[in-house]
């Protein structure tokens, strides 16, 4: 069965390590928040310009100055430290953040992103992604495998804009988890259910397989 | 030395004129200058640049600027939330640069503090790296950004003091610091105003030194873009 929202959210969380400083996408990868293990030390980066973001207010006790950067009402906690846009992406773009879990609208087999625009129809902007993906130290991508009409997003090369070459070191999709290093894309693990045969012919680009092939464990 | 106007409007005079170009503080609406927006659009200004990272939404901040068609291009790194801007973008009315949001922080920060250029991994093999130089340090490939200045920034703090000295509060901070520096001309609002000696000399954010004018701001409304909460049980 494909993962759900929360299980790739899950599986997105096993690459968290104690003592990570971490910044967090929009969408799936904010979910990645509630599935920190018990006991493990990470801090949330928000690109806004806050270190050690905490959970979502209370009812009535939202701060209009204390948002997250998908604009969100959030909370700081013992440790939190607040700096401007360019201190933050000073420590982003230094290398100074462990990891950065991210959305994505279509992935190549050698690690290039695109998650930011479509010509024509989408007028949005890169925000923080592109500094993101440049800076961070490790890049993990959440994504669903195919698009509405079922096409692959998993690419040989990508054909929207990119926000970043070569970038990208983990893909985790609802079908299963490719890794990417620079002698190509790796499929590391399946989901449950989810078989060889069913990423092959719902993939687009070229990959291996793992001699150690695993199930995702969620 | 006394940098206080009596209000938004009269800390504007002298100040603004057609095609020019204006920094705006702000993240979302996090931060944002919302009574010298109201005073800029107010003035009547025409074919303004404004560079401010996000561009307000349809009825508030730099969207009010918008409705009334006094925006020629803005730089920015995201608008996502304003439908104004996607349309009036998309039937080509209005020019847009989008810059990565750490590039455009840098580049702020760069035009005031006289580095001209830089080069930044940002982009590289992007469309924001076409027609840019690039180069390559001990193995790596950067882009080369060049520094951005205004002819007017607008600001807002929390609290400041009658020479110009400010401080931030929690997330508000973001671009405003670096716009100061960054500005011919820098005005700031504040939530409140205190006496020179005030404020704790090792914890003010922006050195008076960068604001030229200052009011303070009444009844701020501080709009809430994405109101999330959790309930307590």
């Amino acid at each position: 069965m494909p993962l759900s929202r929360d299980q790739l959210a899950q599986r997105a969380a096993q690459e968290l390590r104690d003592g990570f400083y971490v910044n967090l996408g929009i969408g799936i990868p904010t979910l990645v928040a509630n599935y920190i293990p018990d006991g493990m030390d990470v801090t949330l980066q928000s690109e806004n310009g806050m270190l050690g973001m905490g959970p979502f207010p209370f009812e009535g006790e939202a701060d209009p100055d204390l948002i997250n950067a998908g604009k969100q009402t959030i909370t700081d906690m013992p440790g939190t430290s607040y700096f401007s846009s360019a201190d933050s992406f000073a420590m982003i773009r230094g290398g100074h953040i462990d990891l950065s879990i991210l959305g994505a609208m279509e992935v190549s087999e050698n690690g290039d992103l695109a998650n930011w625009m479509i010509p024509g129809k989408m007028v949005k902007g890169m925000g923080g992604a592109m500094d993101l993906v440049a800076g961070v130290k490790r890049v993990v991508v959440v994504m669903e495998h195919t698009n509405k009409a079922g096409e692959s997003k998993i690419l040989k090369e990508c054909t929207l804009p990119l926000t970043g070459k070569g970038v990208v070191n983990l893909v985790i999709t609802d079908l299963c988890v490719f890794e990417i290093t620079p002698s190509g894309m790796t499929l590391i693990e399946l989901a449950p259910d989810v078989t060889l045969e069913e990423v092959q012919s719902k993939t687009e680009a070229g990959f291996s397989v793992s001699e150690s092939l695993g199930t995702v464990s969620v | 030395m006394n940098k206080v106007y009596p209000d938004a409007k009269a800390a504007l005079e002298g100040l603004v004129f057609d095609g020019m170009t204006v920094m705006s503080g702000g993240f979302g609406l996090c931060g944002i200058p919302e009574h010298l927006i109201v005073a800029l659009r107010d003035t009547g200004v025409k074919d303004l640049t404004v560079i401010s990272n996000n561009c307000g939404v349809d009825d508030f901040g730099m969207g009010l600027l918008l409705q009334t068609r006094q925006i020629k291009k803005m730089v920015s790194s995201y608008v996502g939330e304003n439908a104004e801007f996607e349309r009036q973008y998309l039937s080509g009315e209005l020019e847009l640069e989008f810059n990565p949001q750490g590039t455009l922080a840098e580049r702020i920060r760069a035009g005031g503090a006289g580095i001209p250029a830089f080069f930044t991994k940002t982009g590289f093999g992007t469309l924001v790296a076409e027609g840019k130089e690039t180069r390559q340090f001990d193995g790596e490939w950067y882009v080369m950004e060049s520094a951005l200045k205004s002819d007017l920034s607008i600001v807002k703090a929390w609290k400041g003091d009658r020479s110009g000295n400010l401080v931030f509060r929690k997330t508000a901070r973001n671009f405003n610091p670096m716009m100061a520096s960054a500005g011919k001309v820098t005005v700031a609002e504040v939530e409140e105003l205190v006496e020179v000696g005030e404020l704790d000399p090792d914890q003010i954010h922006v050195p008076g030194i960068y604001v030229d004018r200052l009011i303070k701001g009444n009844a701020y409304e501080k709009r809430i873009e994405r109101l999330t909460t959790r309930s307590k049980d």
